[in-house]
């Protein structure tokens, strides 16, 4: 009877990974399509102040004001416009700086884990060192350093979380690496950055994948945190984590300002991270 | 390796990470555009003024001889003058420590609990439904971090149904008789309850925030070991003396798949006291974390240092810690 149901309950498991794939690369979709065009989609200017508009409460609220659905902020701006624009900021984080952590983590992870030797000694220094920081604090002071900005952002991303690829893929590639089709490779005459791109590459890619979506998510995070203390791209531009952090002050006046661009981030990190979940589930049998 | 070699290498190490995070930490933060000396000063001092007090921290030297004069300090205990508070360094962050330590603790036991609980429920009824459910609220707690759910918190306990503190350490208005900064064991060891409850209240949003994930990861962790336990021999043998399922559970299986997460537990708890750099600013809890974030604002550069010295120490020594008992409860390794 055991039994039975644990097969019942692993196919269930297997449905709602699918479900759950197929939702979160909806919500990631969805939100592609809006950044790219939020002009056209936000119902208002994202930056334009109303002084007698502001803190008019969402639609069905009463003494909400047509045209501004998701009501505004305490200085009238429309807060649907401003979650449409701020998806923008936060794909572009998630994206750029996901893609280029992956590729830094990725290549000392390989180097090390195959390569071994000194190579391999000095990144897992390294990345013994980059633990010891505390990885707000850190970025919260590569900011500091770099001034505000888009690029800023994605520069400290890069520098505090190329550890988490190049830790897995290390250790990945070492695996990889005591295998008998690597030594046969060499044996077959391939040389060591063959061996490396042609049989071990290919082989951790999946790994890498699923860490990439990971990262996506934590980009999000990462550029809604650096908002939240104020150090993000500038206080005019919206973004989620400055929306999140001005309806964090007024939170007991006016409730969503805080909670619909909490939800939207909310939303999208748990789509990022079901998305690298449900890859490590389908194609990954090493990470699950 | 026998344990004490295993030691040296690791305390070599520790020295070398420690010693790069200083360089690292030292050289990055003097790259900070926006004079700290010039901050201080009221505005129309003069560049006499500046260069007076510049000299006065040592900040008109070269950086090498900078960073000679910092370590040569830190050696002996001394981590400067903080610029904003004119106050010793070292005073200013051990003043701060307990506050953070006592709520990652306080997280710690939390998440201990929490995770405990989904493990263990998740055994007894495993292959149903409450097993599944209770793999839905893990994959939730797990993907979403710390600062989320601290707004989440803060969302429903704070606003919709204010039933806890969400900003500060305790209620200004009280009076403290606390010696230690370690308020909440104080509070008890002196049996002031009422202070004690208050605390408490302010603690328990924080730290939950910071629980959430961990107590995820532990559960996903001594769930799937507790369910390869299950199907030993020995609980076999324990059923088929007619123990029930929940003893079983409790008795033998727990003692054995506790190990493995145990270890995992050291290295997360390291992320988890990084973690309170953000939720100590959400909350406004008077911690090392907000006080860090302040420095780095007001560009006050040996406060900076201290605090990041001072985190690496606790990340590296807890790691440390983590091995050593490692090596010394599995007997395989000792001899490895």
């Amino acid at each position: 009877m055991h039994e039975a149901r644990a097969i019942d309950g692993r196919s269930l498991v297997r449905r709602r990974a699918g479900l759950r794939l197929w939702l979160s690369a909806g919500w990631l979709g969805l939100l592609c399509v809006v950044a790219l065009f939020a002009p056209w989609i936000a119902p208002k200017d994202p930056l334009a102040q109303d002084l007698f508009l502001g803190r008019l409460p969402p639609f069905w609220m009463a003494g909400a004001e047509p045209g501004y659905w998701l009501g505004t902020d305490s200085l009238g701006r429309d807060v649907l416009s401003r979650i449409i624009h701020g998806a923008r900021v936060a794909l572009a984080v998630a994206l750029i700086a996901g893609t280029i952590t992956c590729l830094v983590g990725a290549t000392l992870g390989l180097l090390a884990g195959f390569l071994r030797g000194w190579v391999d000694m000095v990144i897992s220094r390294l990345i013994d060192i980059w633990m010891a920081f505390p990885p707000v604090l850190f970025s919260i002071l590569l900011i500091a350093v770099l001034g505000p900005g888009l690029m800023s952002i994605i520069i400290a991303i890069v520098v505090i979380d190329w550890t988490r690829f190049a830790r897995v893929v290390r250790a990945e590639a070492m695996a990889q690496g005591a295998m008998d089709y690597v030594a046969s490779a060499r044996v077959a005459g391939r040389g060591r950055l063959g061996t490396m791109m042609r049989e071990i590459l290919p082989n951790v890619l999946p790994t890498i994948v699923v860490l990439l979506t990971l990262e996506m998510g934590i980009a999000v995070i990462v550029e809604a945190i650096l908002s939240f203390v104020n150090l993000s791209i500038s206080t005019d531009d919206p973004t989620w984590g400055g929306m999140i952090s001005e309806g964090r002050t007024s939170v007991h006046q006016a409730w969503w300002v805080l909670v619909f661009p909490l939800v939207t981030l909310f939303l999208t990190v748990l789509a990022f991270s079901q998305l690298g979940e449900g890859l490590k589930d389908r194609f990954d049998p090493v990470l699950r | 390796m026998p344990v004490l070699s295993i030691l040296l290498v690791r305390l070599l190490t520790t020295a070398i990470t420690l010693a790069g995070v200083a360089v690292i930490v030292f050289f990055v933060i003097r790259v900070v555009p926006g004079n700290p000396i010039a901050m201080m000063l009221p505005p129309g001092a003069t560049e006499e003024d500046i260069a007076r007090l510049s000299a006065l921290y040592g900040l008109d030297k070269p950086l090498v001889t900078q960073f000679g004069i910092w370590v040569s300090g830190v050696m002996q205990g001394d981590f400067g003058t903080s610029i904003t508070t004119r106050q010793p360094v070292l005073d200013l962050v051990l003043g701060r420590l307990p506050a953070t330590l006592e709520l990652s603790i306080m997280a710690l036991v939390m998440a201990m609990i929490l995770g405990g609980a989904a493990a263990l429920t998740g055994t007894r009824f495993r292959g149903g439904r409450t097993e599944g459910a209770i793999d839905v609220a893990n994959g939730m707690a797990l993907s979403v971090p710390d600062f989320l759910w601290g707004l989440v918190l803060i969302l429903l306990f704070g606003v919709l149904w204010p039933v806890f503190h969400i900003s500060g350490r305790v209620t200004p208005s009280l009076d403290l008789p606390f010696t230690t900064n370690f308020y909440l064991f104080e509070s008890l060891i002196r049996l002031r309850f009422d202070l004690w409850a208050d605390i408490v209240a302010h603690m328990v949003m924080p730290a939950l925030a910071l629980a959430i994930p961990l107590a995820a990861i532990i559960g996903q962790l001594l769930k799937q070991s507790l369910k390869e336990t299950m199907n030993l021999d020995y609980v076999t043998l324990a059923r088929t003396k007619g123990y029930g399922e929940t003893r079983v559970i409790l008795r033998e299986a727990l003692r054995n798949a506790a190990l493995p997460t145990l270890t995992l537990v050291g290295v997360q708890f390291t992320f988890l006291i990084g973690g309170t750099v953000i939720i100590e600013r959400l909350f406004s809890y008077e911690g090392l974390g907000n006080m860090a974030i302040d420095a780095v604002i007001n560009r006050d550069l040996p406060l900076i240092q201290g605090i990041v010295i001072l985190f690496a120490v606790i990340f590296t020594g807890v790691n440390l810690i983590v091995d050593l008992l490692y090596t010394v409860l599995n007997p395989r390794l000792r001899h490895a």
